[in-house]
């Protein structure tokens, strides 16, 4: 594999991570628990389709294959997208929501952060005006882990009944792929191992002022998002997602 | 208008002569256009109707939130997903500020949501009516907010200060979103395909009546109007409003190439206006009675998402008593 093949994949790794994120906040627009939900979290996900836009006009750029960032949003299927198994889970109750916010949040920022001083000027710049909204983000998830953990008895509950169904998906952040290796070595992008660590401390601290236990790190299991081997709820999200564009596959909007 | 058919419990205007010193002054104040603030005297049913109609601004802004979201998901572009999600976060704005704006009247945002989801308090009509498909994103953007400018627009000149407030903001940020819905009909229609062009005209087909509707009753089916009017809370007539709609839209609609679903419409010389012809009352009054299309769908979404969230918010409670305590301590 050369360089410039691991490059484009992992920015298609990450305008996936941000356009699925994205989307699955766009679902709770309507139903959120307080108006100021439903603006933060419009907000977010508007934010996160920002990024995803750039990283994915960025990534058509590289691979110089007739593709543009909305064909490689809505012309590719499951088995072709590299976003985290995490970012397409469900949304399920505000907990689940919260703490998959939270997780990708947390890694989000400290990727950011590193790929702000890439040896890649274009990636650095999309990085560090990415990174002034994810450190919003971050705050805000955060504090939310902290009000639901340490708020009420059920609100506590809730959080320990959503923690084993977001946890294992975790082990994607803290694993970095040879890819990303060897990208980190080029100076392209941020170090995969002071990623985690950092990612780690941020949970640990939350967590403890959330008084919510910290799981053991999440093992492996056998599927992969970087390399499109994804959970069973990504095909249906992207059905609902892409079927202007595959029906109607010669329209302008 | 985001709110129809305000009750004012008012059967008869008071001339000047009958009303008492204070209400005299309060009726002078407004025929000299001087803003009421919230601490200002005014007549206990000047300040019931604006929390009425305020209160159902507001819940027309959410509600709102509902046929647009509908699509949030299926948005066929990056750059359209990212416009609808930027209009839809206004439209929670927009229901923030027209809270705030009632709550300086002395009612409450949880209390009056509470009506709405009891069927008590209104929502404006056109929300009740489903979003078919990818083309209704651009026709609400151009038609539905396009006849709440039209509204709000005069309403900025409304006799209570922070209502006129509030809609200065709020119209600044509708007219870009109105210009962006109409640039999605015109993209459609210009650069796409026959299947889109037919999208387009049904949408209009489907939302222009409706759209029509906004304005309210006719004047003579309008008993409202004529205390809103000297209040100074309504400045112009339901017809008036909706004429200037048609009046401002038929040039928009014929630049996009679309005819519009009404036989009887036709260019009148000699008044310099647009004739038009006669809307379905009856079904305008079933759909605010609750008996549209998706009355049912929309109230019911909306209480749910309060109710299944009371647990989140009662935890942020919690969690800010601690916190205070803790610091107090």
């Amino acid at each position: 594999m050369t360089i410039e093949h691991d490059l484009s994949h992992y920015l298609l790794h990450l305008g996936d991570n941000a356009l699925i994120q994205g989307q699955r906040l766009s679902q709770w627009i309507g139903h959120a628990p307080a108006l100021e939900e439903e603006l933060a979290l419009a907000n977010v996900g508007l934010d996160l389709i920002g990024q995803a836009r750039h990283w994915l006009e960025y990534a058509a750029e590289r691979l110089d294959d007739g593709r543009d960032a909305d064909a490689l949003a809505f012309l590719r299927n499951e088995r072709e997208l590299r976003n985290l198994l995490l970012v397409e889970q469900p949304n399920g109750d505000y907990a689940v929501t919260i703490l998959k916010q939270f997780f990708y949040d947390a890694w989000h920022f400290q990727v950011l952060h590193g790929l702000s001083t890439s040896s890649d000027a274009r990636i650095a710049g999309i990085a560090a005006k990415g990174l002034k909204e994810v450190t919003y983000h971050l705050r805000r998830s955060a504090e939310w882990v902290e009000r639901l953990g340490d708020g009420t008895e059920e609100s506590h509950a809730r959080m320990l009944a959503a923690l084993p169904k977001v946890w294992r998906f975790t082990v994607e952040l803290v694993n970095a792929s040879d890819a990303e290796q060897r990208l980190a070595a080029a100076g392209l992008i941020a170090d995969p191992l002071e990623v985690a660590a950092a990612w780690r401390a941020k949970v640990a601290d939350v967590f403890s002022r959330a008084t919510l236990p910290l799981p053991e790190p999440a093992s492996p299991f056998y599927l992969d998002g970087r390399q499109g081997l994804h959970s069973e709820h990504l095909g249906l999200l992207l059905a609902d997602m892409q079927y202007l564009p595959r029906a109607y596959p010669d329209a302008t909007w | 208008m985001y709110a129809q058919l305000v009750e004012t419990g008012v059967k008869r205007l008071k001339t000047l002569d009958e009303m008492d010193a204070q209400e005299r002054a309060f009726q002078e104040k407004i025929d000299a256009e001087i803003k009421i603030e919230a601490k200002n005297w005014m007549p206990d049913a000047y300040r019931q109707t604006l929390i009425r109609q305020i209160s159902q601004h507001a819940h027309s802004e959410i509600v709102g939130m509902l046929p647009e979201g509908n699509w949030l998901t299926r948005a066929p572009t990056l750059k359209r997903k990212l416009q609808l999600l930027a209009k839809i976060q206004d439209e929670a704005g927009h229901g923030l500020y027209l809270y705030s704006a009632m709550e300086t009247l002395g009612a409450d945002r949880d209390t009056e949501i509470a009506k709405m989801h009891a069927g008590k308090a209104k929502y404006s009509s056109i929300f009740n009516y489903p979003t078919l498909s990818w083309a209704d994103m651009g026709a609400v953007g151009w038609l539905v907010d396009g006849a709440a400018i039209v509204n709000q627009v005069v309403l900025q000149r409304t006799s209570y200060g922070p209502y006129a407030r509030a809609m200065v903001r709020i119209c600044k940020e509708e007219s870009f979103h109105q210009r962006q819905g109409y640039e999605m009909l015109l993209t459609m229609m210009r650069h796409g395909t026959q299947a889109q062009k037919d999208m387009v005209q049904d949408a209009i087909n489907r939302l222009w009546w409706p759209a029509l509707m906004m304005f309210g009753p006719s004047d003579e089916h309008s008993p409202n109007s004529a205390q809103s009017m000297a209040w100074k809370i309504k400045r112009q007539g339901n017809d008036e409003l909706r004429q200037r709609f048609v009046d401002q839209t038929i040039p928009q609609l014929e630049l996009l190439g679309c005819t519009c679903p009404d036989p009887d419409l036709k260019w009148n010389a000699e008044t310099g206006h647009y004739d038009f012809g006669a809307i379905q009352w009856d079904e305008f009054y079933e759909v605010l009675k609750g008996n549209g299309p998706c009355n049912a769908e929309r109230v019911a979404t909306r209480k749910q998402a309060i109710e299944d969230g009371a647990w989140v918010r009662e935890a942020a409670v919690a969690h800010a008593r601690k916190h205070h305590n803790k610091n107090a301590a």
